[in-house]
């Protein structure tokens, strides 16, 4: 029996799909068997985010329907093995899925992976509300803005008021620059306001872009440094302890970064 | 170099600041209403604990969290009709 992750946030555009595919690849590059759910109706992109966009046949919304069976809608990656895509229906709405439907499907992918991993769509509506059907835990993803972080507020509430309390916070797109500048809030600054479990710290890195446009999450890129964050994130979720990564001085990931020649500003 | 200087001075005007201290006024505003159940079992033990010593106009009541300036205050409006002896 595994576990079921949602990696959610109420705004859009803070990183949860490239979060969903680094640490569905993280995991499996950890030899464990891992499926991950873009439950993004209408949307879809963890495809794309993975490379994986030219293969697909079936869909969520067809496995829900009946007209094919959850094997046959599962698409294998291309680089590391034990890993899974069940894709999101582009042509469809939200609502052709319904929590219910989505409690059984997260089941019964349980019985056959370690790690089901469920990219939420952004908003608080229908879509989010399948997303966490039937989820065990899940990871909030942040950045270091007032409105990120008051979304991620809400978005605690809400999963509080449903039953779900294994929460963890992930910090995106930090600039160790404006942190160290004060024009960013830091670690502490977001403890403090959403008192979450914290498990990671992700720096910004135009490696994400570019990793993106190759459909190649950054976890499989060993320079990367947000590649190392999530790389770090997916130990965590294994019950490994990894230290955090020092972002608040800026000077050990900036020195790393300039060592590699990513980032060498200032 | 200015930098540098209004970080040796503690800068507390620095824009992550501000954001911290908005948020906080924000949030604070945004839990009490996402839990409606909040105000309301406040305003009956509010009523209870003051109907000990002052018969009040319950329809009239109100409770509310309202900001002012840099903090978040909670209001209540209570009409009384008679004090106790």
């Amino acid at each position: 029996m595994g576990k079921a992750i949602v990696v959610t946030s109420g705004k859009g555009g803070v990183g949860k799909t490239t979060t969903t595919a680094n640490i569905g690849t993280g995991l499996a590059l950890l030899g464990k068997k891992v499926c991950v759910v873009d439950a993004d109706i209408g949307l879809r992109n963890l495809d794309v985010v993975m490379g994986l966009e030219n293969r697909i046949v079936y869909n969520i919304v067809d496995v829900v329907e009946g007209y094919c069976r959850v094997k046959q809608a599962l698409i294998k990656d291309k680089r590391v093995d034990n890993l899974f895509l069940l894709p999101a229906a582009q042509t469809r709405q939200k609502d052709a899925v319904n929590p219910e439907q989505m409690r059984d499907l997260i089941s019964e992918l349980k019985n056959d992976f370690d790690y089901v991993i469920v990219d939420c769509p952004a908003g608080i509506e229908h879509g989010f509300q399948n997303a966490i059907a039937g989820v065990d835990m899940a990871l909030i993803v942040s950045t270091p803005e007032v409105s990120a972080v008051r979304d991620a507020d809400r978005i605690v509430g809400i999963l509080d008021s449903q039953g779900i309390y294994d929460m963890f916070l992930v910090i995106n797109k930090i600039r160790p620059d404006m942190v160290r500048k004060g024009d960013m809030m830091d670690i502490d600054d977001m403890n403090d306001i959403l008192a979450l479990n914290l498990i990671g710290v992700v720096p910004d890195d135009e490696g994400i872009i570019v990793s993106t446009n190759k459909g190649e999450p950054a976890v499989l890129d060993k320079r990367s440094p947000a590649g190392q964050a999530f790389r770090n994130i997916s130990k965590r979720i294994e019950g490994v302890e990894v230290p955090f990564m020092n972002i608040s001085d800026g000077t050990m990931i900036e020195r790393f970064m300039r060592m590699l020649g990513v980032g060498g500003k200032r | 170099m200015l930098e540098f200087l209004s970080r040796l001075f503690g800068n507390n005007d620095s824009s992550k600041n501000m954001a911290k201290e908005r948020l906080r006024l924000v949030l604070v505003q945004d839990r009490a209403m996402l839990s409606p159940g909040l105000l309301d079992s406040l305003q009956e033990d509010l009523i209870e604990v003051i109907s000990k010593y002052m018969e009040l106009d319950v329809t009239g009541l109100e409770v509310n969290l309202e900001s002012q300036d840099q903090s978040v205050a909670l209001v209540a409006s209570i009409p009384v009709k008679n004090v106790k002896r």
